[in-house]
């Protein structure tokens, strides 16, 4: 059984995701998040609507598109489905079939005592970033701020902040008028992709 | 590359008998009967939507019309498989066209998945499948929800689904503040979900 989804990405968010707006980073973390979240997977549908209503209705000049002579054949199965999450150690599909990684195999840099990252690497050109961070039970990171939005997802364990308590495939959906100062669960910590449109920001 | 004129966002205002109106049926057709005239029409019936769409994107012209035969061909390979559970066949073709420009245009790795990918495979805790009646009423209620959509909210809900551009760029564009963006994208969306409500 999975644990309910209490914290979702902005109705905006979702549907720039939906339009193929968003920049690659905050795009791998909506879908990490729709792969273990029912809700926004719904939501995502009744959006791609919307896509589709403007879509058909473009005027649409410049004459035929050349259809080939004959009709190919058609696919009868498609490719199997996807894990969605299921189980509470696995690294969600999407981002384990890209990467090639799984949890246990995370190459960890170590960035101050309790806080481990491992940043995943972008297409030529796409803004942004998007790592992994862990953070050891108990541990907390420093007090930040944000030069953009933020997404994070948590995959394992938990984290608190002055916002809420986050777990696995809940995300926390921040610009840079906010700061925290998040808490990794006493009992398990946690592990989270983040994807940040920029930097964070230390403070003091 | 040649990039086209921006049409206005009014250009966009869905046409109040829906375009798509009898795909769900053309759909079922080509899945059965897979005849020759239905792959004609699927390509002059929606080729030169998508290409348009594609050169909106920066596209030239042999571009956009190269991925929008291979739009309709993966539409036309997938047609078998397609059932009213994976989106009306309008979303799942803009998730195609949405997906090959992300891949092809943009040059990013696509992290949307298509609603065929989505739906397949083993049973998950998703909603039912609809049947194809009740998606092309979800289609309509959508359109109407479009059309009457004021013209701020439907500005920015077109230069996100139609062109492609982030909140940034879209305040940008139309010179509004950042939380204006979001929250006319927010508020549109509010209005979908509320026409979609009963049929859930």
């Amino acid at each position: 059984m999975s644990t309910p989804i209490r914290h979702h990405p902005d109705s905006a968010t979702l549907m720039s995701f939906a339009a193929g707006a968003l920049a690659e980073p905050l795009a791998a973390a909506c879908s990490v998040h729709a792969s273990m979240c029912a809700e926004c997977r719904a939501e995502l549908r009744d959006m791609e609507l919307v896509g589709a209503a403007l879509l058909g209705s473009a005027p649409a000049p410049g004459g035929k598109v050349a259809a080939p002579a004959t009709p190919p054949e058609p696919v009868l199965s498609g490719r199997a489905s996807n894990d969605r999450g299921g189980m509470a150690d696995a690294l969600p599909a999407p981002i384990a079939t890209r990467y090639g990684l799984t949890l246990d195999r995370i190459p960890w840099q170590r960035l101050a005592p309790g806080v481990w990252q491992h940043r995943l690497t972008l297409s030529p050109g796409a803004q942004g970033e998007l790592y992994f961070i862990k953070l050891a039970p108990g541990c907390r990171l420093p007090l930040h701020g944000h030069t953009g939005v933020e997404l994070t997802v948590v995959l394992t364990g938990a984290f608190a902040d002055a916002f809420g308590e986050y777990r696995r495939g809940d995300m926390q959906d921040i610009d840079n008028s906010i700061e925290h100062q998040p808490l990794g669960d006493r009992d398990e910590g946690c592990i989270c992709l983040v994807a940040a449109e920029g930097p964070y920001l230390l403070r003091g | 590359m040649l990039r086209p004129s921006i049409d206005s966002p009014a250009a966009y205002a869905p046409r109040s008998v829906g375009a798509w109106g009898w795909m769900p049926d053309s759909l079922s057709r080509i899945a059965s009967d897979r005849s020759d005239g239905a792959f004609r029409r699927l390509f002059q019936e929606f080729g030169p939507q998508i290409r348009h769409y594609m050169m909106r994107h920066g596209a030239d012209a042999a571009t956009a019309e190269e991925l929008a035969q291979e739009t309709l061909l993966a539409v036309w390979r997938k047609a078998a498989q397609y059932c009213a559970a994976k989106g009306t066949p309008a979303t799942w073709m803009f998730s195609i066209a949405r997906n090959l420009r992300i891949d092809r245009l943009r040059r990013e790795t696509c992290w949307q998945e298509l609603s065929d990918e989505v739906a397949e495979g083993t049973p998950s805790e998703d909603t039912p499948p609809d049947d194809a009646a009740s998606e092309r009423q979800r289609q309509a209620r959508v359109q109407a929800v479009l059309a009457a959509l004021p013209e701020d909210q439907r500005a920015v809900v077109t230069a996100a689904f139609v062109d492609g551009l982030s909140h940034h760029d879209i305040s940008a564009r139309l010179s509004l503040p950042l939380g204006t963006v979001k929250s006319r994208l927010r508020l549109a969306y509010q209005k979908v979900r509320a026409a979609l409500e009963d049929l859930k």
